[in-house]
């Protein structure tokens, strides 16, 4: 099977720079150009948490960044994958021992996949985006089980109350 | 009276590819007055000279923006070389020419994308990185890095050019400044461009002078304040003259920036024809004691690196002002005045880097 067979739909990315010192972010942007281009994939940067499927953060994330960072996250609709970019993402990075930094975007809200690098190159970071996206399938193929498990509930107990 | 209005402009933004907050007061669609509020990434790395060698916060200067991360080495470098008394090679020096024209290439090209992107010109943006890429090919190919270089270190440069790679540069080159000038051709003289931006955000040079404006800003706005003219690094043998525009709009700061790409590859041509034997490096015995300014241009103005030592491994302070620090004055000045829908055009027209504004 080949990575890309995972791309049943068209994912969209959120950035966030969460206090990062920009190297990541640039290379998040140069993704999506004609180099790298992975809109050919269908995969498309927008700027709405409401619409996003895959958040990609970098940065060790400052004190003032957490709520904005929590706030993004809780506006995008599950399910919903959080790839954090680069080694300041992963655990702080260089910037670990700033008294500014919470060190690690997984303190501040849960991350599926970790990039390595510092700065991460594009292929790298489109490789982390193919992960998540078998992450998000296997998410939604969840979502749907329960889903239907909930609906199975309720069919049975409305069967027990009408007999 | 038209009823005022406050709209938050980011922190998280289409436009912006880092975080920055603006208030945007408003009657109708009309800006009257802007309140930026920053913060978002500041990360405190000044007080990390006292946690790090310095020979080791180099690494750490690079890290202050990754997009003009070898500027900081060079500014960092160059103060702590200055304290110690180092006399740094000219081969290296000529080589930290070379990098440091490259990222001023690729930032603004980088910076000519997102200018185009947030008038809504997106083929324009993609040709721009397109553009780009060639030069983050050469920075990988001579560095190993595409964005975060890593080459420059007290005392010298960490890497050599060879002869071989050098004439291919220079065999590239001309090639790349005809795209270059293509690309060029439409930000100068395509109509619809010229439309959105001539007459918007207008300062005059006595004002961006007052405001204290660096780089490409001041520039546009008459002010011909170049610190590449002070003849640091391989400046000095080169002959440099800044490139300034008068009108003091979008148009004037975009125009400066293009025509700066085009003085860059001259720069590069210049530098590469030019280029001395020599060792890379010198060894750096001791310790920093004093104190030193240390002034670099970078692709967005002036960087100041002031740098204190006290005779141990760790600076005693470090403090760093840098570029859109000095512009976010004007920022505030060209705001009122102008539309709901140009806002990210003036913004963008400062070229701010927010990583580099907070640290
Ligand atoms: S991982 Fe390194 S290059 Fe990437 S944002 Fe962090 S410090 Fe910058």
């Amino acid at each position: 099977m080949s990575t890309m067979a995972f791309l049943k739909r068209s994912p969209w990315i959120l950035h966030y720079d969460a206090s990062s010192c920009n190297g990541c972010d640039i290379e998040v942007l140069a993704c999506l150009t004609p180099l790298y281009d992975v809109e050919r994939f269908g995969i498309i940067n927008t700027g709405n948490p409401k619409h996003a499927d895959i958040l990609l953060i970098t940065g060790g994330i400052n004190t003032q960044n957490r709520e904005v960072v929590r706030n993004l996250y809780e506006q995008m609709p599950e399910p919903k994958v959080v790839v954090a970019i680069g080694a300041c993402a992963a655990t702080g990075g260089i910037f670990r021992e700033c008294y500014n930094i919470t060190g690690g975007v997984d303190r501040v809200i849960p991350v599926d996949v970790y990039v390595p690098g510092c700065a991460a190159r594009p292929e790298q970071i489109i490789d982390g985006v193919v992960t998540a996206l078998g992450i998000l399938e296997e998410k939604r193929a969840k979502m749907a089980g329960a889903a239907r498990m909930k609906d199975e509930v309720r069919h049975a107990e409305q069967a027990g109350e009408s007999t | 009276m038209p009823e005022r209005i406050i709209v938050p402009f980011g922190p998280q933004h289409p436009v912006l590819p880092e975080p920055i907050h603006v208030d945007l007061v408003l009657e109708d669609e009309l800006v009257v007055e802007a309140i930026p509020s920053i913060g978002y990434i500041h990360r405190g790395l000044e007080q990390l000279v006292q946690k790090r060698e310095f020979t080791e916060y180099v690494y750490v200067a690079e890290r202050i923006c990754g997009i003009c991360s070898f500027m900081h080495a060079v500014g960092y470098c160059q103060g702590i070389e200055h304290i110690m008394g180092i006399e740094v090679p000219d081969r290296a020096k000529y080589l930290r020419t070379i990098w440091s024209e490259c990222s001023r290439l690729h930032s603004h090209l980088l910076w000519l994308g997102l200018f185009a992107d947030s008038m809504g010109f997106e083929n324009l943006f993609m040709r721009s990185w397109q553009l780009r890429e060639s030069v983050l090919d050469v920075l990988e190919d001579t560095t190993g890095g595409r964005v975060i270089q890593g080459t420059c270190k007290v005392g010298g440069v960490r890497r050599d050019i060879g002869q071989e790679k050098l004439d291919e540069m220079l065999r590239a080159l001309d090639p790349f400044e005809e795209q270059c000038r293509d690309l060029g051709d439409v930000f100068l003289n395509d109509e619809t461009v010229k439309y959105r931006l001539q007459g918007l955000g207008v300062i005059g040079k006595d004002e961006a002078y007052a405001l204290g404006a660096v780089g490409p800003t001041a520039r546009a706005s008459g002010v011909p304040s170049d610190i590449r003219e002070t003849g640091y690094a391989a400046y000095g043998d080169l002959g440099f003259k800044p490139v300034v525009e008068t009108a003091g709009d979008c148009y004037a700061r975009c125009a400066v920036r293009v025509k700066e790409v085009y003085a860059s590859i001259d720069l590069i041509r210049r530098t590469i024809d030019g280029m001395p034997e020599g060792p890379l490096d010198v060894k750096v015995k001791g310790t920093p004691d004093g104190e030193y300014f240390s002034r670099v241009e970078q692709p967005r103005g002036e960087v100041i690196h002031y740098l204190r030592g006290d005779g141990t491994k760790h600076l005693a302070r470090a403090r760093i002002r840098t570029p859109t620090l000095a512009n976010i004055p004007m920022l505030v000045k060209m705001l009122p005045g102008a539309q709901l829908a140009d806002v990210p055009v003036v913004v963008l027209s400062i070229d701010p880097c927010i990583s580099c504004t907070e640290r």
